[in-house]
């Protein structure tokens, strides 16, 4: 049966190519991609890289071209934004009150930046970083010599901290866990990171609690618990992301922390699916334990998994997880998820700038962070699907190569 | 305004034509070129943009950087032809120029 109506909620990575997947694999019948942004599906790891840097121009975000929807017949409804799904009568109302019947609905609402309970967040100056709009707000505030507070030490936060620093302004991180980048990676690549961002100029202040914003209508400074207080011309608040699950739970889809799915994208509703950031899923590699993934890896290839629910073509494999960061020359690839490793092994000197960080589990390896180091990256996403038991040892010898080692595994 | 040709698994061919300094990878993705993933958007991040280019192209394109080339040597069905699409820049002396895309990107 490929015929009927696809309504996909959501017009970012992962509602686009779902979009396109559909086609890819024979659906014959309408699609219909509403998302509540203006901008087309659009990528969003360049927003706190090039693309914030001045680097890439606004076209060069577009996943494809609108013409390209148009060419696939996918009726692409962007400022269009859905306030109901009715999965008893099989249509979702859009703000303006456009009725979308639909056979099959997936939701790829996204996230939304996770808001900071202080007082004077509200202040003028106090950005957060998701979409385009966000960064053509914050970008000219980053003027040489501006003074930027970066509240959270992730990856977004990171990446703005590098990018700001080329553009000469005074950059100081706030991370209230005891090392940057905790929720993602091990100590070793946190120290490293953290050495890096120093010397580059930033005041990276781990353990930090925050007070309040201060300021007249303009934020000025952020107040500490410790009664320090730092002055500042704009504040950039990147303390993670919620998932935007409201319309589905309030749909009857079952929620927690995202939308539950199964392997192939189905919620707990019939012909109701959920992919990208909005969803919780089951890691295959990792004992099908739920997990959110906020990844593009994760937005394409749930896309395609639910294409192919739906079509009824062979479902893709899942790959292992990965995700990567750009900060100053440093280019890291991460594979597979970190999180209850006990183990991690060192290959290379992390001082020449190019060096990974394994991560295993009852000996077998579940992650790599690799700096400038894509050997080690692509090798690690193999002896992770793999489940390959690896001996620590070979992998912290320079001298074994990883062909080897994925040889041996 | 250089001219390239690609050539999918099945042999269907689609020439387009393109800006120098824009790269083979974001080329096929205006142009709704199947074949080339770039997962990654062009970032040198994923290996799922690689493409085969013609054996008499292969000079003028050049070798990959270190960084290509050692995420190349892990892809799968990579021959002494093989470029990441992303890492080729377009410009007057490619014009014309045809690569083919494999029958998977992973």
């Amino acid at each position: 049966m490929l015929e009927g109506r696809v309504v996909v909620v959501g017009a970012g990575q992962a509602g686009g190519e779902v979009a396109i997947q559909l086609r890819r694999m024979g659906w014959q019948g309408h699609v219909t991609v509403l998302g509540a942004e203006t901008a087309p599906p659009y990528q969003r790891p360049p927003l706190s890289k090039k693309y914030l840097a001045g680097q890439m121009a606004t076209d060069d975000l577009w996943l494809r071209p609108r013409e390209t929807f148009a060419e696939e017949r996918i009726a692409l409804g962007t400022g269009e934004r859905v306030v109901h799904a009715d999965l008893d009568a099989r249509a979702v109302t859009t703000g303006d009150g456009e009725v979308h019947a639909f056979d099959h609905l997936v939701f790829a609402t996204g996230s939304t930046p996770r808001r900071i309970a202080l007082p004077g967040a509200e202040l003028g100056g106090v950005h957060v970083l998701r979409s385009i709009t966000d960064v053509d707000g914050l970008r000219p505030a980053l003027l040489p010599g501006a003074r930027l507070v970066i509240v959270g030490a992730g990856y977004i936060g990171l990446e703005v901290a590098a990018v700001a620093r080329g553009l000469d302004v005074a950059v100081t991180v706030l991370e209230a866990a005891p090392r940057v980048l905790a929720r993602v990676t091990g100590p070793e690549m946190s120290a490293f990171y953290d050495q890096v961002h120093r010397d580059a100029g930033v005041d990276v202040r781990t353990g930090a609690r925050l007070e309040a914003f201060e300021g007249d209508g303009q934020v000025a400074a952020v107040r500490l618990a410790d009664g320090q207080r730092i002055e500042a011309d704009v504040v950039l608040v990147a303390i993670g992301i919620v998932p935007d699950d409201a319309l589905a739970r309030a749909s009857g889809v079952h929620c927690e922390d995202g939308i539950v799915v199964d392997a192939d994208a189905r919620t707990s509703a019939p012909g109701v699916y959920a992919i990208g950031d909005c969803a919780r899923r089951p890691l295959v590699h990792y004992d099908r334990r739920l997990s959110r993934l906020e990844s593009v890896h994760n937005a394409l290839e749930q896309a395609k998994l639910a294409a192919a629910a739906i079509t009824g073509a062979p479902r893709p494999t899942e790959e292992t997880p990965w995700f990567w960061s750009d900060q100053y020359d440093l280019k890291l690839q991460i594979a597979g998820i970190s999180a209850g490793a006990d183990r991690v092994v060192l290959r290379g000197d992390p001082g020449t700038r190019r060096f990974a960080a394994f991560s295993l589990a009852a000996g077998r390896l579940i992650a790599v962070d690799a700096v400038n180091a894509p050997a080690e990256f692509m090798a690690g996403r193999k002896l992770i699907a793999q489940r390959a038991e690896v001996a620590p040892e070979r992998l912290a010898d320079t001298s074994v190569s990883m062909k080897d080692i994925l040889g041996a595994g | 305004m250089p001219k390239v040709t690609f050539v999918d698994s099945a042999g269907t061919a689609r020439t387009v034509e393109g800006r120098n300094g824009q790269t083979l990878q974001e080329l096929a993705e205006k142009n709704n070129i199947p074949g080339i993933d770039a997962d990654c958007g062009g970032a040198c991040s994923c290996a799922t943009c690689h493409v085969y280019v013609a054996e008499e192209w292969l000079e003028k394109v050049g070798k990959p950087t270190g960084m290509e080339q050692s995420m190349l040597d892990f892809a799968e069905n990579v021959t002494a032809n093989s470029r990441l699409s992303c890492q080729i820049r377009l410009s007057e002396p490619l014009d014309g120029i045809t690569v083919t895309t494999p029958e998977s990107q992973h």
